[in-house]
């Protein structure tokens, strides 16, 4: 869909991507929705929340039969910020995050391309205009928005722009900007996923998050990134990239839950390329110092206060859900006291036998797109075409969009050895120099890749990490593998694809356990 | 006289066979010809040892050395076959000028990426290593280091210069992301990229020379020719030879471009030999050939801002899926390559020497068949003309047929399981290796498990299907398995389900780019067999990257379903493999989908 309608646009020369092109359209979709309010109000199927997984949930649900409607509503942020339907992802996630950090690539892209014999001036700096990437993103962002409305359109979902709040079980109330309805529903697919976490500091709403961050109006300058989250330390490498002045400010350790030697390499890596890490420093105040500009002061390890000025501050410590305006109790459903998220059981079932939830807003589930679209199109095949299959939360690839990315499937060392032990697991490992890092003589310093695997037969893998360019692409391949239930053996007897990345997967031979070298020994076996 | 090993396993008789002078290998009870051995080799005054195993792992011995009757003899490790080579092999007085001490444990002929491989692995397992390694000089004189064909003319800097070609269009993209570049066409520096590749070429050499001395493996910058069944002159560059023996030979010497032997191709054209290192720019460029030399480098040419022209006799990349074929050339075409089809080229004639850093001027004269049929013959002027319609083994100068190596039509060395079915104490790997996918990582597989098999007898193969590669095109192609034609012809058109769809990269939405309908993937299944993936295909940015994993999952017989249920990395290209659901055969017109 998005092809053709980009490619319609690319092709008529109009440079602002959608804008003009989606409002003339979307207020006929808008009438059509009013008007299903008025005449039919009852649905097999109410999503609220319409992000990657809620939409993905309604359109399967449509497919299958049922009457489905969804309610898509952002509060805006503290700075007036909202956008929309499509949810995180799109708008203020994986969408935009990938193509601030692509940008960034091209900058090391531009970088490069002296020492392959392009002649861009000399020691000429290569200046970033922030507003042509953020207008081009949000092109992109709004091009994708026009989509998602054409396909519920389509499918004969019913788009509310509004907010949902329960009434009992089955009753919904739904409120946008001019008016009030009530709907019913058989079922309630919860999917409202989280908003960035502020922290409970003076001065705390001078921050921004990434809700404000890819549609800022002016380039956020000097920047400091609280936060070591892969939110935080995405966001924080390719501002750098873009050529800002950022400081990252992490309170313990970064991309907890990940494994934290790849964790560790990728912040190794940030450094290297000059940024300022405030390792165990906590944010105390912030506050206005003129010119638009805020003082922020934090303890530092030491136990001394610092302050220091910056245009931007950016808030990356965390997502929360935001249920309260839904009136979850008066549908009895149940959340998890310490995070607030719904729980549910293994067929994303709340404790309202007709109230689901998918994606972020569940308890214990993975915070992924992918993984919210799969549960919410398996969960409309449960309720409306009489399948059984359940959602398998093993072996989930992710990947960490930081400038040397970071992409990983199974467990990390670390779980690995506290679920098997030491004794049982065999950790290979190495370093290594992607080729095209060679001319421009890069830095490959923290190019690694590992790989865990149990030590009895039939050795299977258990854990793949790869640390370097592409790691996305890399990854979902392996995934492919972990799915198959691939064995050591099995991945070392796989011929390489030659010169790659990926290859140094499968040539992977030196463990943990030999203590030998895991530097790279160059190229070509 | 009493066995060695009764009743052993077939790991275990390997071993054996790979420590002992002469083992005899027999299956369960039989001992027909036992004595015919015997009787040979106290001839030659040997001991015949004798190794028996039960039926069951006599055929995994069958398996691994490629001979199906018992008793097998081993010769110095090497699987030799039964009584009656052993009988040839001893009244060829071979048998005997084999068990003489030799100098070396194993001579490698040619020190490519296989050649290495081997020579440094035989060395880890304790064998006294030479490895012979001489460039004779392109049809221009173009020669190199040690390392081969994909080091110094092949993988590598062409993946460099296409690197340099993606760079390039990173410069294009730039505008878009916001980086603010000069106006005015940013160019390339030819003298630049061919120097930074270079010199990358240059450290490779040496860091192998440095491998083969660490290991200790014996370097001879010499050509290898045979004067003897178990000697080799080895001639340096100075004309000095020295004659040296081994038990054991390997021959890697790989291939050379096919130049035809067409009026002025030998003097105005060059090949992949020497592109790379070429003096002067190529500026304007005629590809010949459909190869994917041919269509790498009309694709790196064009990238870099040449005038590019691409003369094919018929379809493009024979024996690859030609489905993915023509949308590498629609794609090619898109990016400003010209295609000159049903054309053949005639002769050359060289207008203008290239001098002072810059190309000369060729005329070329070629035949193209028109649509009505006729055929009309054309003469163009270009700068440069890039001969890439082949490959060909350059054995003869070896001398194989001295000692009965026996060579296909096309030059390469007849092998059972890398071994010659003539000659058994010669193997051969790579690209020289007839039956063999030209392709340096199962060169340096085979290698590695050759070294291992014979020198441990650990019984370790290697596969030679389901290899995974990538073309590197402007749009990178990923393939692993079989081609949409294979697999029809294999399993039946009827048993076969295409699912397919086109995707856009997230990257193309900002750059804007024209070629959004180009990326493409596939994956071809076996709708009788539960729906297992035997075929995959991907035309993308970065398809080696994205194929490498996926080529496990083929191997280890994955389903469509386990690619179904595979949740997606977003946001990549890669995960389009996750959600493929239409039918080729719907032949529904396919558009990208938002995510």
């Amino acid at each position: 869909m998005r092809a053709t309608l980009m490619t319609a646009m690319i092709r008529t020369g109009a440079k602002q991507c959608c804008p003009y092109a989606a409002c003339s359209s979307s207020r006929s979709v808008a009438y059509y929705s009013k008007s299903a309010i008025d005449t039919n109000s009852n649905y097999d199927l109410v999503v609220i929340g319409g992000g990657s997984g809620g939409l993905a949930c309604s359109k399967e649900a449509a497919d299958q039969g049922a009457r489905v409607a969804v309610l898509d509503w952002v509060a805006p942020t503290p700075h007036g910020q909202s956008w929309g339907l499509g949810g995180t992802c799109v708008n203020v996630g994986c969408i935009p995050k990938k193509l601030m950090h692509q940008a960034a690539l091209v900058g090391n892209h531009l970088a490069d391309a002296a020492a392959y014999g392009w002649q861009l001036p000399k020691d000429h700096h290569v200046p970033h205009d922030w507003n042509t990437l953020k207008n081009a993103v949000q092109d992109t962002i709004k091009a994708s928005n026009w989509v998602y409305r054409v396909q519920l359109n389509s499918k004969k979902v019913d788009y509310f722009n509004a907010l949902g709040s329960f009434l009992d079980s089955n009753t919904i109330k739904v409120t946008d900007k001019k008016s009030e309805k009530t709907i019913t529903a058989k079922y309630v697919v919860l999917s409202t996923g989280l908003r960035p976490t502020y922290p409970n500091i003076p001065g705390a709403e001078l921050g921004l998050t990434s809700d404000d961050l890819f549609s800022l109006k002016k380039s956020p300058g000097r920047t400091l990134v609280v936060g070591g989250s892969y939110v935080g330390l995405e966001c924080a490498g390719f501002l750098k990239g873009l050529g800002l002045p950022v400081d990252l400010m992490i309170r313990s350790i970064p991309l907890r839950g990940f494994d934290q030697q790849c964790a560790n390499l990728i912040t190794d890596h940030m450094s290297g390329e000059g940024m300022n890490i405030l390792w165990r420093c906590s944010p105390l105040e912030v506050v206005e110092a003129g010119n638009d500009q805020k003082k922020v002061t934090w303890l530092s390890d030491d136990g001394k206060k610092e302050s220091q000025v910056y245009d931007t501050v950016l808030w990356a410590i965390g997502r929360q859900p935001r249920l309260q305006p839904l009136n979850l109790q008066a549908a009895n459903v149940q959340l998890n006291q310490k995070n607030g998220k719904v729980i549910v059981d293994d067929e994303e079932r709340s404790s309202n036998p007709s109230v689901f939830a998918i994606g972020d807003i569940a308890q214990g589930r993975p915070e992924l797109t992918p993984v919210a679209i799969s549960t919410g199109q398996l969960l409309a095949r449960r309720l409306f075409a009489k399948s059984s299959r359940l959602m398998n939360y093993d072996m989930i690839p992710t990947t960490v969009f930081t400038p040397l990315e970071y992409g990983c499937v199974g467990l990390s060392e670390e779980a690995a050895l506290k679920k098997f032990g030491e004794d049982e697991c065999e950790v290979y490992h190495a370093f290594y120099g992607p080729y095209e890092y060679t001319i421009p003589h890069r830095s490959s310093e923290q190019c690694y890749t590992k790989i865990i695997a149990l030590r009895d037969d039939p050795k299977t893998v258990i854990g793949i990490h790869f640390v370097g360019p592409n790691a996305g692409e890399v990854t979902q391949g392996f995934a492919a593998a972990m799915t198959c239930n691939i064995t050591i053996d099995q991945l070392q007897s796989t011929v390489a694809i030659h010169p790659t990345s990926a290859e140094e997967i499968i040539k992977l031979r030196i463990t943990k356990r030999s203590g030998l070298d895991p530097r790279a020994v160059g190229c070509c076996g | 006289m009493p066995p060695v090993l009764t009743n052993g396993e077939a790991k275990d008789a390997l071993s054996v066979a790979a420590e002992l002078t002469i083992v005899v290998v027999v299956s369960g009870k039989d001992r027909t010809d036992i004595d015919k051995i015997t009787n040979i080799a106290a001839a030659v005054q040997q001991r015949a040892e004798i190794v028996s195993v039960s039926e069951g792992e006599a055929k995994r011995i069958a398996h691994v050395t490629g001979r199906s009757s018992f008793p097998l003899v081993f010769v110095k490790g090497d699987c030799i076959g039964g009584p009656e080579e052993f009988e040839r092999l001893n009244a060829s007085g071979t048998l005997e000028e084999w068990l003489k001490p030799h100098k070396y444990d194993l001579i490698v002929i040619g020190g490519g990426s296989g050649g290495l491989a081997a020579a440094k692995e035989a060395a880890r397992l304790g064998k006294k290593v030479a490895c012979l390694d001489y460039v004779q000089p392109s049809t221009q004189g173009t020669t190199w280091g040690l390392g081969g064909t994909c080091v110094n003319v092949g993988c590598i800097p062409k993946k460099l210069m296409h690197q340099t070609a993606i760079l390039g269009h990173a410069i294009k993209d730039a505008k878009e992301y916001g980086w603010e570049i000069p106006e005015g066409e940013i160019k390339l520096s030819w003298e630049k990229m061919k120097t930074a590749v270079q010199d990358h070429i240059g450290s490779l050499n040496w860091g192998y020379r440095v491998q083969l001395r660490e290991k200790q493996v014996t370097y001879l910058n010499a050509y290898g020719t045979f004067s003897g069944s178990h000697e080799v002159q080895a001639k340096n560059k100075k004309g000095k030879v020295e004659t040296i023996t081994a038990d054991r030979f390997l021959i890697s010497t790989g291939l050379r471009p096919r130049i035809p032997d067409l009026p002025g191709a030998k003097e105005c054209c060059i090949s992949s030999d020497d592109l790379f290192s070429l003096p002067y720019n190529p500026g304007k460029t005629l590809c010949i050939g459909a190869s994917y030399v041919s269509l790498e480098c009309a694709g790196f040419l064009k990238g870099i801002g040449l005038d590019v022209t691409v003369m094919v006799r018929s379809i493009l990349l024979r024996g690859f899926d030609q489905d993915m074929a023509a949308r590498i050339g629609k794609h090619m075409e898109a990016e400003g390559i010209r295609f000159l089809r049903s054309a053949i080229p005639k002769s050359f004639e060289k207008l203008a020497e290239p001098a002072d850093g810059k190309a000369g001027r060729i005329g070329v004269t070629f035949d193209i068949v028109r649509e009505d049929g006729t055929t009309e013959t054309l003469v163009e002027e270009f700068e440069t003309v890039l001969i890439a319609i082949g490959r060909d083994a350059v054995t003869d100068a070896v001398q194989l047929e001295k000692i009965g190596v026996r060579r296909a039509k096309n030059g390469k060395v007849v092998g059972r399981h890398e071994q010659s079915i003539t000659v058994p104490y010669v193997y051969a790997i790579g690209d020289v290796l007839e039956g063999c996918p030209e392709l340096t990582p199962v060169a340096i597989q085979a290698g590695k498990v050759l070294m291992r098999r014979l020198y441990t007898g650990n019984g370790e193969m290697t596969e030679y299907d389901q290899i995974p590669t990538t073309v590197f095109t402007p749009l990178e192609y990923g393939c692993c398995g079989l081609s949409e034609e294979a697999a029809f012809e294999y399993y039946g058109e009827e048993n076969i389900d295409v699912f397919h769809n086109v995707f856009l990269p997230l990257e193309y939405t900002v750059a804007h780019r024209m070629d959004a309908d180009h990326c493409y993937c596939k994956l071809i299944c076996h709708n009788k067999d539960d729906n297992r993936v035997v075929g995959y295909h991907i035309l993308t940015p970065n398809a080696g990257e994205v194929t490498q994993g996926f080529a496990i999952a083929l191997k280890l017989g994955g389903r469509k379903a386990d690619f179904d249920r595979l949740i997606g990395i977003h946001p990549t290209v890669a995960e389009n493999f996750t959600t493929l659901t239409i039918l080729k055969s719907e032949q529904k017109e396919l558009q990208a989908s938002g995510c």
